[in-house]
This record gives C-alpha cells, sequence and structure tokens, in this order.
C-alpha cells in the first residue's frame, strides 16, 4: 500500500504533468441518474481531470473530495470509487481534492463542505457513479483495442480479462493507449455492482492517512513553511464587535524582531519572522477599544433567564417546526400534564490544532491558502473577497485538520491571512493562540427548551408541545437558507422530532439574537434537544410508573428502532443493580438529520459530598445503514460518545458583560483519559438502509444517558448542561 | 546561542534564550510532528523527550514549557527520532489499533507513552491513565490509546 505523506494536490499535480504519461479522467455524469453537480454548475457537467489518474505503472490516483477531521473520509469515500472501478486498493494513492465546486457534495447543494456527517451519505451514490463510469471507459478502450464486444470483457482488480481468448490487460497497460472518449457513457444506479459483489465497502481498510499520524509526518496547516513566510498574531477585542481605539504599541515594536504593528477592524496584528515573536509583541499590545458592540450586554446567565421565561409563556409566539393532530384537546382530556424547562449553556469547540491559515496575496491577482478547513470553496469566497478578486483565482491547499466539529467551516481565520498578506505582500501565516481560540470561537448555541406532555389514564403520551428559544446560525452564516426555510434554522433545533408516536405535537422554536455569534458545533441541535427530550421521557415513564425501556418501546413503530433499543439492553444487561451505581438510558433516531439510530446505555456512580458525577461505562447500539468502513463507525460512535461525555460533564463558556471568561484547557476542561468512560459499541446496519452519518450520532444520547443514570442513583433531575457538580448536588437536595 | 542535541545530532540555534523548545523545534528547526496545543502546558501536544546526558533516561516534557536556555548541553528527542519507519513497537501498537483519528494530539500522546514504557516497560492499566493523564485528545480515542500501550508492552 502507498501512503502519500503529503496531502497536497496542487504539488503533486507537477509531477504528473511532468511525467505526463498516463490517462487522466474527467468523468461526466449525464442525463438524470445523478444529481452530484446539477446544483453546482449551473447545469453544465464535470470539467475533465477530476477524479481519477491512472499511470502506466498500473497506479491509480484517486481524490478525496472531503475534508479529513478524523472521520476516515481521506479513506472510505477514496473506496467507494475503488469498488466500481474495480481497483485494486494496494495500488492506490489519494490526493486530497483542492477547492473546486466540481468536488462538492450534494447534499450541500453541491457547496465543497464538509459537516453534519454528510460525506458518506451525499457521496455513496455519486463517487460510485464516478468509479463505474471510468471503467466503461478503460472497456470500451481495451474492446477496442481487441476488437472484441465489451460485453465480453470483464474486470479484476487493475485487470481487464477476456475470458473467451484467455487475455487480460492491468490498467496500467490500458492507460498507455487508452483514450478519453468525447461523450462520456452514461452510467446509472442500476449499472452499479450488486452488494454481493462488493470487494472494498464493508471490509475494515486500514485508514491511509493513520501510518503519517504516528511518526509526525501529516501535515496539518499549521505546518505549511513557505520562503519569506511572516507570521502575525492578532487580538482580538475582548468583546465581540468592538473595533480598536487607541493602539499603543510603543511596548510591541521594542521586541526584537517584530516587523510591524497592523490595526485591523476587529483587531490588531503584529507581524514578525517567527511565531513566538508574533505573540510576544501581541501580548505588549495596549489598545482601548470602542464600546457600543450589541454584544456587551451579554451576560451568560441572564441571557439563559430570560430564554427560559420566553419558552414557557406561550403568549410569545414562535416559528412552527410541527404541528400534528389537536394538541389543546389532547391536553384537555388528559390524565396527567408534565411539563419541564431545560437549559444548555454555549459550548466551545476545542480542536486540538488552534486556528490557522497561511495566505500569499500574489501581484497579479492571484492568492494561495494553505489551510485545514472544512469549507475549501468558503476559502475561496471569503479569501478573493479581501483580496479584491475572484473566487477562480484563489488556490486552496486543504490539509489535513486537527479537529474541526464544525469550526472549521468558519472563514474569520482566511480574512485574518489574507488580509495581512495583502498588506504585508509577502506569505503570512497566522496562527491563533489557544487564548484566542477560545475566546474567539463560535460557540455552540445557548438555548432554552419547555416541554409538555400529555398522557392518558394508561400512561400513554397524547400531546406534546416543544419550544426552543436561542440564536440562529444561519442568520449570520448562510441567511438564504434561513430565508428559504421560512425562518426554521434546522441546525439549531435538529432533533427535535422524536421517533415516539404521539398523535399530538405542536413545536415551534424562537429566535432571540443578543450579539454573540454562534456556529455549527459536533451535532449542534441534538446535543442539547436530545438532551431534553430523552430525560423528559424518563421523568415521564417515572409518572406513568414504567421502565423507561418499556415505556420507550410502548411509543415506537419501527423495526430498526426496537431492535436498537432490545440490542441495547441486553449488551448492559439493562434492569440489573449493583451497589452505588446506576444504568440510565437514552435513544434517539435522527431519521431527519443523519439517518442514523443509536441508544446508549451509560453506568455512573455520584460522590454524594461533592456531586461528582463519573461515568464507568457506554454501551452503544447503533444502526447506520450500510457501512463502509465498519470498525471506523465504531470508532467514530465512541469518539462523539466521549466528546458527549466530556461536553455533558465539563463543558461551558460564560459571559460576563460580552467578555468570555474562560481561556485555556484549566478553565475549559475536556475530558481526561482518567475519566473517559469504558465503551461497547455494536453495529447492527440494516443493509437496505440509506447510509447514515456517523460523525455526530454517537454523541447527543450520551448526555442524556448520563442524567438519566444520575436520576436513576440518586433522584436528582438534571435539566441543565453542563452536568456540573454543584448542580448535581443542588438537584439530590431538591 | 544555545546548543544542544535533537534526535542525536547537534545543533546550535540563535534565539532569545527564553523562546519556548517548542517554536525552535517548529519554526528554526522545521520539525513539524511536535504540536502546538495550548502553551500553557495542559494538554500535551508538544511532548517531547529530554535527557540530560546520553545515558540518563528520558523524561517526557512540555517543549511548550520548557524555555531553550534549558536545553543546553542536553539531549532532546521528538517523534521524529522515535523511528524512521514507523518500527517503534508503540508506532507499530498504534497502526494495529488504528488509533489516530485527526491525530493531531498523537506525536504528543506517543512521546509521552514511550517515556512510560522506558521507565515500566509492563505497566499495570492504572500507571498508563495516570501517565498519560497528561495528554488530551478531542477526538476520544484515550480507549484506543490504552490498547495500543497494553499491545506495545506485551511486545505484539
Amino acid at each position: 500500500m502507498t501512503t502519500r505523506l503529503q496531502n497536497d494536490r496542487a504539488v503533486t499535480r507537477r509531477r504528473f504533468l511532468a511525467g505526463s504519461a498516463g490517462l487522466s479522467f474527467g468523468i461526466a455524469i449525464a442525463g438524470n441518474t445523478v444529481t452530484l453537480f446539477d446544483a453546482l454548475a449551473e447545469g453544465t457537467v464535470f470539467q475533465p481531470n477530476a477524479w481519477i489518474e491512472i499511470g502506466t505503472d498500473n497506479t491509480v490516483t484517486l481524490i478525496a473530495p472531503a475534508a479529513e477531521m478524523g472521520q476516515g473520509a481521506f479513506t472510505s469515500l477514496p473506496m467507494l470509487i475503488a469498488e466500481e472501478l474495480d481497483a485494486d486498493w494496494s495500488k492506490v494513492r489519494i490526493e486530497q481534492a483542492p477547492a473546486d465546486k466540481q468536488y462538492g457534495n450534494p447534499l450541500f447543494g453541491g457547496a465543497q463542505v464538509t459537516g453534519g456527517s454528510r460525506g458518506a451519505r451525499g457521496y455513496f451514490t455519486p463517487l460510485r457513479l464516478v468509479g463505474a463510469q471510468a471503467r466503461q471507459v478503460l472497456l470500451t478502450n481495451v474492446a477496442e483495442q481487441w476488437k472484441v464486444p465489451v460485453s465480453e470483457l470483464s474486470t479484476e482488480p487493475n485487470l481487464i480479462v477476456h475470458k473467451a481468448s484467455g487475455r487480460s490487460i492491468s490498467y496500467g497497460d490500458v492507460a498507455k493507449f487508452a483514450k478519453v472518449p468525447a461523450k462520456l457513457p452514461e452510467v446509472a444506479e442500476a449499472d452499479l455492482k450488486p452488494r454481493s459483489q462488493w470487494r472494498l465497502i464493508g471490509k475494515d481498510l486500514p485508514r491511509l492517512d493513520v501510518p503519517s499520524k504516528v511518526n509526525g509526518t501529516a501535515q496539518y496547516g499549521i505546518d505549511i513553511y513557505l520562503p519569506d513566510m511572516l507570521y502575525a498574531a492578532v487580538l482580538r477585542a475582548p468583546v465581540q464587535g468592538e473595533a480598536p481605539d487607541n493602539v499603543d504599541d510603543s511596548g510591541a515594536v521594542k521586541v526584537k524582531g517584530v516587523l510591524k504593528v497592523v490595526p485591523l477592524p476587529f483587531g490588531v496584528a503584529v507581524v514578525a519572522p517567527d511565531y513566538w515573536t508574533a505573540k510576544k509583541g501581541k501580548d505588549e499590545l495596549k489598545v482601548t477599544w470602542k464600546k457600543g458592540s450589541k454584544a456587551e450586554s451579554y451576560t451568560s446567565g441572564k441571557v439563559l433567564d430570560d430564554y427560559a421565561a420566553i419558552a414557557k409563556d406561550w403568549s410569545h409566539k414562535g416559528v412552527v417546526a410541527l404541528q400534528e393532530g389537536d394538541v389543546d384537546k389532547a391536553f384537555k382530556g388528559a390524565a396527567h400534564v408534565i411539563t419541564a424547562d431545560y437549559r444548555a449553556e454555549h459550548v466551545y469547540h476545542a480542536p486540538m490544532e488552534p486556528m490557522n491559515t497561511t495566505a500569499w496575496v500574489k501581484g497579479d491577482g492571484m492568492v494561495e491558502v494553505w489551510t485545514p478547513t472544512q469549507a475549501p470553496t468558503f476559502v475561496q469566497l471569503a479569501a478573493s473577497k479581501v483580496a479584491g478578486t475572484t473566487p477562480d483565482k484563489v488556490l486552496v491547499h486543504s490539509k489535513f485538520l486537527g479537529g474541526g466539529f464544525g469550526r472549521r467551516i468558519e472563514q474569520d481565520i482566511t480574512v485574518d491571512a489574507t488580509l495581512l498578506s495583502k498588506l504585508m505582500g509577502k506569505p503570512v501565516k497566522v496562527l491563533w493562540s489557544r487564548e484566542d481560540d477560545v475566546r474567539n470561537d463560535k460557540y455552540r448555541p445557548a438555548t432554552a427548551q419547555h416541554i409538555e406532555a400529555a398522557l392518558d389514564q394508561h400512561g400513554k403520551i397524547v400531546g406534546w408541545r416543544w419550544r426552543l428559544v436561542g440564536e440562529s446560525i444561519f442568520r449570520r452564516n448562510l441567511p438564504q437558507a434561513l430565508e428559504a426555510a421560512k425562518g426554521i434554522d434546522a441546525s439549531v433545533i435538529d432533533g427535535h422530532k422524536t421517533i415516539y408516536t404521539i398523535p399530538n405535537q405542536y413545536h415551534d422554536w424562537i429566535e432571540d439574537e443578543r450579539g454573540v455569534d454562534v456556529g455549527f458545533w459536533r451535532a449542534v441541535g441534538p446535543g442539547y434537544t436530545t438532551f431534553a427530550i430523552e430525560t423528559f421521557m424518563d421523568e415521564l415513564a417515572h409518572a406513568a410508573k414504567k421502565d423507561p425501556l418499556a415505556f420507550r418501546l410502548e411509543h415506537i413503530k419501527d423495526a430498526r428502532a426496537e431492535k436498537i433499543l432490545k440490542t441495547i439492553a441486553d449488551m448492559a444487561h439493562w434492569g440489573r443493580r449493583s451497589e452505588g451505581r446506576a444504568l440510565g438510558l437514552a435513544y434517539h433516531s435522527y431519521p431527519d438529520v443523519w439517518w442514523t439510530h443509536v441508544a446508549q446505555i451509560a453506568e455512573v456512580s455520584v460522590d454524594k459530598e461533592t456531586g461528582r458525577i463519573k461515568v464507568h461505562k457506554i454501551w452503544a447500539a447503533v444502526d447506520p445503514g450500510p457501512t463502509i468502513s465498519p470498525a471506523n463507525v465504531a470508532y467514530q460512535i465512541e469518539g462523539g460518545a466521549i466528546f458527549g461525555t466530556s461536553a455533558a460533564l465539563h463543558e461551558r463558556i460564560t459571559i460576563v458583560n460580552g467578555e468570555v471568561k474562560q481561556s485555556n484547557f484549566h478553565d475549559y476542561p475536556i475530558l481526561r483519559i482518567d475519566e473517559a468512560p469504558a465503551m461497547e459499541v455494536k453495529l447492527l446496519p440494516d443493509a437496505n438502509a440509506r447510509v447514515g452519518g456517523v460523525g455526530e450520532a454517537g454523541l447527543p444520547p450520551a448526555a442524556p444517558a448520563i442524567a438519566n443514570a444520575v436520576r436513576a442513583l440518586t433522584g436528582a433531575r438534571l435539566r441543565e448542561l453542563p452536568l456540573l457538580p454543584e448542580r448535581v448536588k443542588a438537584a439530590m437536595k431538591a | 546561542m544555545t546548543r544542544f542535541a535533537v534526535n542525536g545530532r547537534w545543533l546550535e540555534v540563535d534565539v532569545p534564550p527564553d523562546t519556548p523548545l517548542l517554536w525552535v523545534i517548529r519554526d528554526q528547526l522545521r520539525m513539524t510532528g511536535t504540536k502546538f496545543g495550548c502553551g500553557a502546558g495542559l494538554c500535551g501536544a508538544c511532548t517531547v523527550h529530554l535527557a540530560k546526558d546520553a545515558n540518563t533516561a528520558a523524561e517526557a516534557i512540555f517543549s511548550c514549557q520548557t524555555e531553550v536556555s534549558e536545553v543546553e548541553g542536553k539531549y532532546v528527542t521528538t517523534i521524529e527520532g522515535l523511528s524512521s519507519d514507523n518500527s517503534h513497537p508503540l508506532q507499530k501498537a498504534w497502526i494495529a489499533e488504528q488509533v489516530p483519528q485527526c491525530g493531531y494530539c498523537q506525536s504528543g500522546q506517543i512521546m509521552r507513552a514511550a517515556a512510560l514504557l522506558k521507565k515500566s516497560p509492563q505497566p499495570s492499566r492504572d500507571e498508563i491513565v495516570k501517565a498519560m493523564k497528561t495528554n488530551l485528545c478531542r477526538c476520544g480515542t484515550y480507549n484506543r490509546i490504552i490498547a495500543a500501550v497494553e499491545r506495545a508492552s506485551r511486545g505484539v
């Protein structure tokens, strides 16, 4: 197996052109078979040289269209092409796609974005078609050469075989004479291999990025060095939206090596030949800031108090997200009505690689950007705007991401680097310190939720009202999406639709802007909606005097969901008692979010003196539909559950008068190894279902499973994230 | 000028003596396997080995918290010096267990684990957890890190 350490197509490209032997495919997918590129390119087909290059040395180079941020896309997506191309995986090399709309994800309307657990889902069919079409081109070329009908040819990995004559030829040898036809053959889903013939999909092939990640050669955005490159450190306003007023740079310019202090619209940059000098200079800046920003009045606790009051006051009108049946009638006739209020504080992404980007604005209107990004085409847009050029003039080198989690869709760092390179006339690397990163994140929204349920005399849920109040993500970064959805910010409220059979439901949400930017965060909405809904389900089960598992099963008519729930119960021996510990269950399907079903059970103990929760183990049962790399799916679920445990136990950003109080891992602790629960993950893939997303689905059930276990153990009802020790103690007393 | 050995090679650097070793390794020596994570000794991404001479057992240190003047005359080992071909037992174990996800913290994790195995070739699970507690992984690979250290310590 060849592993390319340099995941940079723009660089390796030269090698291909220089050694121009070989065959490059541009795959056009015509007709009505795929929608991959419909949304991208005004109805045009894809350009040549897009996905596959076959060398005369029999190597096959495949494009990885999505960012590699830990989820394995660098390996799993090219596997889809290789499957239908019938490529020999040991001959495959992977190159990271440059920024180009032709590599866009149809689930993002063709934008080249990695996020929302949409990689495998969006590319599953299109990339197999890409492979199938290239295989068809190879077959046609050989058929012409050998003067035999295409139908008599078949393929083995990297080999075309003509059974009748006993002849065979390697793909590398075909590449020596093959031509790409002017009109590429059309392929449809019906032409794809049946599952029984898959050689690669469903196999646990080792990840191709892993060897470079154990010896320091993997190249992340931060690892870029260019000749004459400068560094910049940027001091940003303590309160979002403030601009520098008076800048005293007398201390900064005295730092040996500092080249320049540059006031920016949103901060002050210090430029130097190396990071440490730039950072020392930045630390010496004395800046006052112009007041008047909306965020100045933002204090987390007060904002959440407001949100909570609005959430439970139905005289406020919300944007309706779901309405079914006659809700008022259901509540009027109810035997019990249960209500609860939930809160979730802001959380920070905390990718291990702090935000960074290197940009080079050249004299000729060209811009090059080296960046760990989830959205290369957004980088083109942002950099071109700052540099005063057009997006097509921006060459983006996408590097490995030291964590993304939604943070690296944002373009603030692109603006930093492009602006400073433009001013300095040289390549500039901007690197944020951890403190910059913590304080200038686009946090997950802080939210309040209010839920009401009506139970009949048999303990069945007959009515349900749900409301969420918070800021919108789309309002800032995708206003057209908010407009198109008539004010529904799907990312903020995702997870509110449950799989439970509830005949009468009303869901709405109220957007309440307070001046603090919020953004996508691993799992976004379900991180708090599932917490609320699944702890509420336990409260309802308790009110109905039923076991939480049995209660859920009574409200589910879905074979996949039932299987998942019964499996998780078996895995964890649901119903057992052990001294000082308890189990908690959470289930959520995300039919409209990730197409994946997940149930988790957490086993916890609680230190009654301190209120500190210890999560001993989490079991997870998952039906993600067909899997490309099963072991990797399990690792994603595990990583998601541990991320979710971290958020549940520890994580919060508090803002006082617009200033973020946390700054680094001492006051924004993320889970360490001694707190990591043991994990047991079982996959139950429904082979006939759609391919589900897995990068996020493991996260949301963790918090409610933990909270439900704490309740089972102590009786404490936890309705606020994070589940801090003082909150646990207070709830135990209540 | 500060003189010290990196991965067995002696060199001299001309930087202010209070420059963190991390930034000398990265910006001056252009060895990028050692990562910047927090700049405060809180995450372990910058972990390297330091020995006062060739015969003394190396300690795992936070290179972001070590001024370059402190390593004068000493031996520094970075992830690049662990092996040239992924043949170190921990690297093999990390691949076998498919530990890395985003991978950014893993150089530091491996260096921390390597220092542990030098002192305690067959650590208990508790010892592993105690030693590795200095190093954060946001992707949540902790259980596989434990499995990989155990695998390496068993020599498989």
